[in-house]
């Protein structure tokens, strides 16, 4: 146990991380966006950013119809090219998990799992019961990933062993069942400092993953806030030997967006992370934009919207 | 789970038109030299020849040097200020506008990485040309009196390591100064040089104002002591900057002299670590190490030693070794197989006095000239390579224990150009900065330039400053002081 979790030995944890310079750390994000990614590793690039995807639908209008249509688009994302992997996941509210883990079962989607937001998402303001029935409903409908928010309200007022706690609670309801992704709403938290710091919280509460952002809030999934998430990951597991994966979300529509985060991913947190089950992408339009660009590779030339299906 | 390997992404070498050979440019033009003695320039990531460099001697130079005497007393002095500025703004859209023909040159003759070559020298270059575009006819504000003038033709030498940002920070402030140049390119690196004349004709720039001649260390020695120069500006080794400074004395003569440095780089126990890595990196690998104002002494507090080497272990592993022309190498050629046998030389010390050196592992090319990166630590003081200017990728460690400490060891040098403060503690940064004695103090972050900042070194490291208002009057003199 490196914190037993009273709010000194976080505290203490936490005062003993070393700063972020915010100026360093946007040049190195930006450096490392110059990369050019071409030809045999594009096309890697593609097929791993496609397998990485959280296709996600988080809307008050989402419907049975609309569900089970982007579970069609996950299982087989290009219906013309069956050499294209399916997805990471669905990712939906839990009233709509059923029907999702449904319609993917029924269609071959066996294998892709079903992640809920949870916990009050995207605000994260109801008291813990509600939070820990929202949680224990998705598990029942058959969710195997949760996707959580933090409370920022108490982060932001330095209750950090609030946020620790309710993280720990909702990590015991997913027991086995499901993995735990930990969505801090970064650009509510907004330094670096912060995202460092609660990446940490999180990591020490048992997440599975660290997320960065609801994708209801911008600025999201910046370069510079991936880049000290993921090397808050590599740094916890030169720590404890525990791999914790990362998931931004939230503002990544282009491939080109896609290969820099998986950039950032090889030279931070390593080659290792290189992986759906160490790194996600939670996304909507991202992944019409990736089998766009590989049916570019393939064929040698850009087709239209309507050659890419679009659910 | 096969790993992400980068495709080679090269840049274009089509963009570049290099001559098989060149002549010297003198008077608007370009002119065979009149022994017609030449030599050759090469790529040093392949050692294939890039072209036939003619070989000024004497005679040239003092062609050089009468035309642009009388392009100064005929032209340039006479022209209205106004005017110059205008010549110097055209020739950095030039530039601009030429930008990755200029990058590709200068990354075949240099062996820089081409990321570097694009995204440093040349912008930087374009910048200097347009910042003192501005000075031009403002020269009354400059700190030299009410009615500074030129001081006629001045001669001015240039290093290898970045040739053509090097040629702009002498020849912007001197034309927007009013005198008129005669520049001389490194031996190894004269192409972008050359190519700046083409800029220079292609801009209606008067003929004679920038005059280009090739050569040797013979050949600046020459310029050096042509009685008809008014200054000498030069950048390179203290070696030969002591030497120019021996054959300039006792003569009217005035002198810039950039010369070496052995900056320290000192990380506190409070400073950000990851972005205290990649400054460290960018403090000694940035163009191979080829940069006087290196970060090439790192002190780190003893209290974190060995968690900061380690973290830059880790990130030197991942430093991309190789082609200068793949837009993803972070680090190219050396630059000869003369430097590289100096940086292995000095470097062979470190071992032999007992250090413990570590290079991280990289495949490097069969041809051409390469050296992986390289950490020494448990070095000293006592060391050769804590105290001479290796002018490579190689990076002493020592270890301090209280700030005062780094501060005596950082000043106790017979340098002073640059040196690096790592601290989230501003009241400490600020204090650090008064104590140590270099010319460029950045702090939390390393290798920052730009045309408005001077920079010059302290002790051994140099007399006067280059860029901003301080460079600029290096190129000028107040009235009273001018030989009627």
């Amino acid at each position: 146990m490196i914190v037993d979790g009273s709010e000194k030995s976080l505290k203490d944890f936490l005062d003993d991380l070393p700063p972020v310079d915010q100026v360093g750390v946007e040049a190195r994000a930006t450096m490392l966006a110059t990369r050019s990614i071409k030809t045999t590793s594009k096309a890697w690039a593609i097929d791993m950013a496609i397998s990485m995807v959280d296709l996600t639908t988080l809307e008050g209008a989402d419907t049975p119809g609309k569900v089970k249509a982007l579970c069609a688009k996950a299982v087989r994302p290009d219906p013309t090219d069956l050499t294209v992997p399916s997805v990471g996941a669905i990712c939906v509210y839990n009233d709509m998990v059923k029907v999702a883990r449904a319609e993917l079962d029924l269609i071959g989607g066996k294998h892709i799992p079903v992640a809920a937001v949870s916990t009050a998402f995207p605000s994260g303001r109801a008291s813990m019961e509600v939070k820990k029935q929202d949680t224990l409903d998705a598990l029942n409908a058959g969710a195997t990933e949760i996707d959580m928010v933090i409370d920022r309200g108490a982060f932001l007022a330095g209750k950090i062993s609030q946020v620790f706690e309710e993280i720990k609670i909702i990590k015991e309801l997913c027991g086995n069942k499901a993995h735990l992704k930990v969505i801090f709403e970064t650009g509510e938290l907004v330094t670096y400092d912060n995202v460092r710091k609660a990446s940490f919280i999180a990591m020490l509460a048992g997440a599975d993953f660290i997320k960065t952002s609801t994708g209801k809030v911008a600025p999201a999934a910046t370069a510079p806030v991936v880049l000290v998430m993921l090397e808050a990951v590599r740094d916890y597991f030169a720590l404890t030997g525990l791999k914790i994966g990362v998931k931004p979300a939230g503002g990544i529509r282009t491939t080109k967006d896609a290969i820099k985060q998986l950039v950032l991913v090889n030279e931070t947190a390593g080659p290792d992370w290189l992986t759906p089950s160490l790194f996600r992408i939670g996304a909507s339009a991202l992944l019409n934009d990736l089998l766009m660009q590989r049916m570019k590779m393939r064929t040698g030339h850009y087709a239209s919207a309507n050659y890419v299906t679009m659910d | 789970m096969s790993e992400f390997e980068y495709a080679s992404a090269p840049e274009s070498k089509e963009i570049a038109k290099i001559a098989a050979s060149y002549d010297l440019f003198i008077g608007g033009k370009f002119v065979k030299a009149k022994k017609g003695k030449s030599f050759d320039t090469i790529n040093p990531a392949t050692e294939e020849v890039l072209a036939k460099i003619a070989y000024a001697d004497k005679l040239d130079i003092d062609l050089a040097v009468k035309t642009a005497r009388s392009a100064y007393t005929k032209i340039w002095s006479k022209m209205p200020a106004k005017e110059r500025g205008k010549y110097l703004y055209r020739i950095a859209r030039i530039l601009q506008e030429r930008a990755r023909e200029f990058a590709v040159v200068e990354t075949l003759d240099n062996g820089k990485p081409i990321r570097e070559s694009r995204d440093t020298d040349i912008p930087l270059a374009a910048a200097h040309f347009f910042y003192h575009a501005g000075w031009a006819d403002k020269l009354e504000y400059a700190g030299v009196g009410s009615k500074p003038k030129a001081l006629g033709v001045v001669g001015q030498i240039i290093p290898w390591n970045f040739p053509l940002l090097m040629l702009s920070w002498k020849i912007a402030p001197a034309l927007a100064a009013g005198n008129t140049v005669v520049l001389k390119p490194a031996e190894t690196t004269p192409l972008t040089a050359l190519l700046f004349a083409e800029v220079c004709q292609q801009a209606g720039l008067p003929d004679g104002v920038v005059n280009i001649i090739t050569g040797d260390g013979i050949t600046g020695a020459a310029l050096v002591n042509h009685p008809d120069i008014n200054k000498i500006a030069f950048t390179g080794s203290t070696e030969v900057g002591k030497a120019i400074a021996r054959s300039i004395a006792a003569t009217n003569k005035s002198a810039t002299l950039e010369l070496g440095g052995k900056a320290a780089n000192i990380v506190f126990e409070d400073a950000a670590f990851d972005e205290a890595v990649e400054g460290i990196v960018n403090g000694i690998f940035f163009n191979q190490g080829h940069v006087c104002c290196a970060g090439s002494r790192l002190l780190l507090q003893e209290n974190i030693a060995d968690e900061v080497v380690e973290k830059l272990k880790k990130r030197m592993s991942l430093i991309r070794v190789g082609d200068p022309m793949d837009k993803n190498t972070d680090l190219g050629a050396i630059n000869s197989a003369e430097q590289l046998k100096r940086i292995k030389e000095i470097s062979n010390t470190g071992d032999a006095e007992g250090a413990q050196r570590w290079s991280a592992e990289c495949k490097l090319p069969t041809k051409g000239f390469w050296m992986a990166p390289t950490i020494f630590t448990g070095v000293s003081q006592a060391h050769r390579i804590a105290r001479e200017e290796i002018f490579g990728p190689v990076l002493s460690v020592l270890t301090f224990r209280t700030p005062a400490e780094a501060i005596e060891k950082a000043n106790n040098t017979m340098y002073g150009l640059s040196a690096g403060i790592w601290s989230d503690k501003g009241s400490k940064i600020l204090w650090a900065a008064q104590k140590l004695k270099a010319g460029v103090i950045w702090s939390n972050t390393f290798n920052k330039f730009d045309p408005a900042s001077p920079f010059g070194g302290y002790k051994e490291s140099g007399w006067g400053r280059e860029g901003g208002r301080h460079g600029l009057a290096g190129y000028l003199t107040s009235e009273s002081k001018v030989k009627k």
